[in-house]
């Protein structure tokens, strides 16, 4: 099983989601999440003052999902989350150990 | 006998202006500052309507309004002891006339709040306030509207201009001085955290606004009409104004800044409102836009003064410009009411020692009651509180459970 954690544009959160959907992933944890890479934050004004705003918000998903469509779950985030532009997040992936369900106590594959 | 019209309507503006304060004002700042202390705002704002109200009753009104002193009113009428329920005050009942004028001595020192949020102790807020309310407010309310010297000069002040705006723009000032600036300014501070509620919150000023000027005409009539119309000409040519000039030089129009345009254009036309015609209304918003526009960036960009949210800059010099403008926007030629047989340069040189004494009794009472707040209280609070927040420092709430 993999871990698949991805940072992505707020925006393209839906988008994401039902291409994920479609390729047989069940389920997936998302935190607002804020943070910045190269872009840097950005400023906004008000009242002529200028703010700098370091972090932007960001939706950060996680799903476990099985060996075998790991890597066909990172391509579709990847097809899916891209704009091209600057700030369209990352995505890191780790192996996990196991995974239980809590109401049946079913393990790992059968857990997710 | 009473004018029911007139008592309606009155009845009515004092309900609008009670609204500007509670939520209207409170909404107005509250979006203003961080979340961490938007109830502490909501607070200052409620509990200066609660205690102004009660000092009104007991001591403020009688000051204010009784008694033909140059300088004060007199004692005749402390908890309303003259008033009997028959009691006139022209066309209308005086228990009217008191809460309407009630209602302008609740919203004068709520203004004050945009000057010291963040930061401000809560004992300090109602300590200040009160004295405020007693030894700033009501003297001038009494020079102005109740018969004392600069009414007989003949000043024109139809809503507030140096009663209400010119008083708290100074006394802000002076408390955003005293207090020091927010830690972090400028540079440090997050934006405001809601500006949604800005705007929910001047929306009100603005309908509320409608009470403040034309319920000052005390009647039902044309006077109370053409008020309310040169009001929201004016509100809505500063907003245009602010909304420009923000993109021309940033290249985005703010909805912050059309409301604070919006609330410049108000103050600006308060003094007026009742003298003016409609192009005079025109004419202060797009001069009280732009002077209102230059002074935030003079104040807090050049002077670095932390007058937090603005009432110097905003009201002060909104209120001060729409002081001078009247000298010329009530001549008859500008299809105002006229001057009667007083030249406008004449006139002009009232409104300005008018602006100026106001001006000068507003700061030095003002350093006062901070000297005397400052001993008995406190002024300002511990840094970890300021880092914390006021809503669960001083309150022991938070705004936003999520």
């Amino acid at each position: 099983m993999k871990m698949v954690t991805a940072i992505i544009q707020t925006h393209k959160l839906d988008e994401v989601r039902e291409a994920l959907n479609a390729i047989g992933v069940n389920g997936m944890t998302v935190t607002e999440a804020k943070g910045y890479g190269r872009t840097k934050g950005h400023t906004e004004i008000y009242r002529g003052a200028e703010y700098q705003i370091n972090y932007i918000p960001k939706f950060k998903i996680d799903l476990v999902v099985d060996d075998s469509i790991a890597d066909n779950v990172i391509e579709t985030i990847v097809k899916t989350a891209n704009t091209g532009k600057i700030g369209d997040g990352k995505i890191f992936v780790w192996d996990i150990e196991t995974a239980i369900r809590i109401r049946t106590g079913e393990k790992d594959q059968q857990a997710l | 006998m009473f004018n029911s019209g007139d008592t309606a309507w009155i009845l009515t503006s004092t309900a609008l202006v009670l609204v500007m304060t509670m939520p209207g004002l409170a909404l107005f700042y509250g979006g203003l500052v961080r979340s961490r202390n938007i109830l502490s705002v909501l607070m200052h704002c409620s509990a200066i309507c609660c205690v102004s109200s009660v000092l009104w009753f007991i001591l403020g009104y009688s000051l204010a309004f009784s008694g033909d002193g140059a300088y004060i009113g007199s004692l005749s009428n402390v908890f309303l002891l003259d008033m009997a329920r028959e009691s006139a005050m022209g066309s209308i009942p005086e228990s009217v006339f008191f809460s309407f004028q009630m209602t302008f001595a609740v919203i004068t020192p709520a203004l004050i709040v945009g000057a010291y949020v963040e930061r401000i102790k809560f004992g300090a807020v109602l300590l200040f306030s009160s004295l405020w309310l007693l030894l700033v407010y009501v003297p001038v309310c009494h020079w102005v509207w109740g018969g004392g010297w600069l009414a007989d000069m003949g000043i024109l002040d139809f809503a507030g201009g140096i009663v209400v705006h010119v008083t708290a723009g100074a006394s802000a000032l002076v408390i955003a001085i005293a207090l020091g600036n927010r830690s972090g300014f400028p540079n440090q501070i997050s934006p405001p955290h809601a500006p949604w509620m800005v705007m929910v919150g001047a929306a009100m000023l603005w309908v509320g606004w409608f009470g403040f000027n034309a319920g000052s005409a005390l009647s039902a009539g044309s006077d109370a009409g053409m008020a309310l119309l040169v009001t929201h000409l004016s509100a809505a040519t500063a907003s245009l104004v602010w909304l420009t000039i923000e993109w021309i030089r940033f290249g985005k129009p703010s909805l912050i800044g059309l409301v604070t345009g919006t609330i410049a254009g108000l103050a600006t036309v308060t003094p007026a409102s009742g003298f003016i015609g409609p192009v005079g209304g025109l004419v202060c918003g797009l001069v009280g836009g732009g002077v209102c526009y230059y002074c935030v960036d003079l104040i807090k960009g050049r002077f670095n003064i932390d007058d937090s949210l603005d009432v110097f800059a905003v009201h002060g010099i909104g209120g001060a410009t729409g002081t001078i403008l009247v000298a010329f926007l009530a001549l008859e030629s500008m299809s105002g009411v006229g001057l009667g047989d007083v030249s406008a340069m004449s006139q002009l040189k009232t409104q300005i020692i008018g602006i100026g004494a106001v001006l000068v009794w507003s700061v030095i009472i003002t350093l006062a009651i901070i000297y005397i707040t400052r001993k008995l209280v406190g002024l300002r609070v511990e840094l970890e509180d300021e880092m914390e927040g006021l809503d669960y420092k001083a309150h022991g709430e938070t705004g936003y459970n999520l």
